[in-house]
């Protein structure tokens, strides 16, 4: 029972860390109609810049820099592809790649660093929390706090008429253009505030974790987009803020499944393959259900033809 | 008062699919024109209204809009004061968002971080009221459950909320039955006599044509024909106009949509 509760624990904390991006999908790839390939990448120089400024001493004052880290990289991304006329999927990929060289370059020419001794975020609380009830859940409550600050913020936002904006750039540019809104701008607008809560998530696990790698974010864009396509299959056709927390459910879903694959033995490397999968089912299903009609007719006139033949 | 001077495109130039779409055309539309084009198919009507709303820039020649110089101004700036109707009706509206929301698009009330307020949904509803098709009770539902023709109609409303200083309307009632095209048209005449706007509409329908508006432009090759107006189009008939062409051009006036008269 206590191991099922931690276990539970891991994969809640964990997955509230990780939808972060996952509601950074939800607004670039949901919203906008951008599939972000940039993801990886951003989400590694958020933990990177975070980490170095957390070393540096200054546990808050990270959280703003992994933001503003995000914010840079959406920013790149949005305007290779608005104003440089690179297709959207590939300008994700340069800034990705790009990204590696940068990760590293900030963590001063290493792969990695350790945060062991470092005042985060999450050792504050803990120290604050030493000795209560809740001195094991520290974790859990800056991960909360983060998750829903961020949700509420994107919600009310979306309501605005700058998000109102974005949502349409993703519905119809055509539309946005004739309303007098130049859908560069809203594309730009979308990525760096999506890219702010990848960095920011990045930074998050690096700390939560005490060490921050140069793969840290490698596969972060599949395991986000699987997360979001359960929320998705979760919330259905709902309201944006029903949708939103959906996203968080997601996480956490796919989470709590990956951790009790792993109990139940599975290797851990097997995570990148099970999101992919997941991520393929999620997008195929519906288009093969609308596919199954012609699968089904067409074996229909064979059983027929057959018979005829037959007779 | 907008003034097109000796404005051109070709498309592919210098390739085997060459073709002139606008050729030295100038055209002075005065406040207050309500205009029909006419033409056959590659005419360059839609070209003409394409260039207006700055979807392309022109090869060469000026476009003045009330004293303004906006050939090299883009699209999206010009949507301040140039109204626009496409014909695919799916092509104004965003189908996952509510009416209102599109509404509040079209309408910029506020800053970028207004929402829509009790006030937005007054104007919408009377707004949309204009209509008669009950719109005004569906402000939070989807746009993409709504028929052809209502998306339409919320199009034009969109289109008008702020009333343009040019509305352009390029065979908007193509894609409808003809129930919902007349239901169309007679609702768009009302609006630009209501807000006293200058339009310029192309239309298939040679009935429509002479019936709506003060003016009548007959287009071919990139290049208007025909002007008309007051006492000497209020004579024409149907027929003198497709005489008209045939004497003008030589040949019979054909487009593959096009209707001699309502149904």
């Amino acid at each position: 029972m206590q191991d099922l509760l931690s276990l539970g624990q891991t994969a809640l904390e964990l997955g509230l860390i990780s939808s972060l991006t996952v509601l950074a999908l939800f607004l670039s790839y949901s919203m906008l109609g951008v599939c972000d390939l940039s993801t990886d990448g951003c989400f590694t120089f958020g933990a990177a810049v975070g980490a170095v400024v957390a070393i540096a001493g200054h546990p808050y004052l990270s959280l703003l820099a992994a933001v503003g880290a995000g914010v840079l990289s959406g920013f790149v991304t949005a305007i290779l592809q608005t104003k440089m006329g690179i297709n959207s999927l590939l300008a994700g990929i340069i800034v990705n790649t790009g990204l590696y060289s940068v990760g590293i370059a900030v963590m001063g020419n290493s792969s990695q660093l350790n945060l062991n001794k470092v005042r985060t975020v999450f050792t504050d609380l803990k120290d604050l929390l030493s000795g209560t009830f809740l001195e094991k859940q520290y974790k859990l409550i800056v991960a909360l706090i983060a998750v829903a600050v961020a949700v509420v913020l994107l919600v009310l936002f979306l309501r605005t008429r700058l998000g109102s904006a974005i949502r349409a750039t993703g519905d119809n540019p055509v539309m946005v253009r004739s309303s007098s809104i130049n859908p560069a701008f809203t594309t730009i607008v979308g990525l760096c505030a999506a890219n702010a809560l990848t960095g920011l998530s990045g930074c998050l696990l690096a700390q939560s974790q005490k060490s921050v790698n140069i793969d840290i974010g490698s596969g972060m864009v599949t395991i986000a987009l699987a997360s979001l396509l359960i929320g998705n299959t979760l919330t259905g056709k709902r309201k944006i803020p029903m949708r939103a927390v959906g996203a968080v459910l997601g996480a956490f879903l796919f989470r709590l499944v990956y951790t009790i694959a792993l109990r139940f033995n599975m290797p851990a490397f097997l995570l990148k393959l099970v999101s992919a999968i997941i991520v393929v089912l999620a997008i195929s299903i519906p288009y093969l259900k609308s596919q199954f009609p012609y699968f089904k007719r067409r074996l229909e006139l064979k059983k027929r033809k057959d018979g005829e033949r037959n007779a | 008062m907008l003034e097109l001077i000796d404005i051109s495109k070709t498309f592919s130039p210098g390739t085997v699919n060459e073709r002139v779409a606008l050729n030295k055309l100038s055209l002075t539309v005065n406040d207050g024109d309500f205009i029909t084009i006419i033409g056959s198919n590659g005419a360059g009507k839609s070209t003409l209204l394409n260039a207006i709303s700055g979807y392309f820039l022109t090869d060469s020649g000026r476009i003045v809009l009330d004293g303004q110089d906006i050939t090299l101004m883009p699209e999206f700036r010009r949507s301040r004061f140039i109204g626009r109707l496409f014909q695919d009706p799916m092509s104004g509206t965003a189908p996952n968002m509510t009416i209102e929301e599109n509404l509040a698009l079209a309408a910029g009330t506020g800053g970028w971080l207004h929402t829509i307020d009790h006030a937005d949904r007054e104007r919408f509803r009377e707004q949309l009221s204009l209509l008669g098709m009950g719109l005004e009770n569906r402000l939070k539902h989807p746009v993409g459950t709504l028929s052809g023709g209502q998306r339409q109609a919320l199009t034009l409303i969109m289109a008008t909320i702020n009333p343009p200083k040019l509305l352009l309307l390029d065979e908007h009632t193509a894609a409808l039955d003809p129930t919902a095209a007349e239901k169309i048209l007679a609702v768009t005449d009302k609006i630009v006599k209501e807000h006293r706007l200058t339009c310029l509409m192309i239309t298939h329908n040679m009935q429509s044509a002479l019936e709506f508006g003060n003016r009548t432009l007959m287009m071919d090759a990139g290049n208007i024909l025909l002007d008309v107006s007051g006492e000497e189009r209020g004579k024409l008939t149907v027929n003198d106009l497709l005489e008209q062409f045939r004497s003008l051009v030589g040949k019979s006036l054909t487009n593959d949509r096009m209707l001699l008269r309502n149904e």
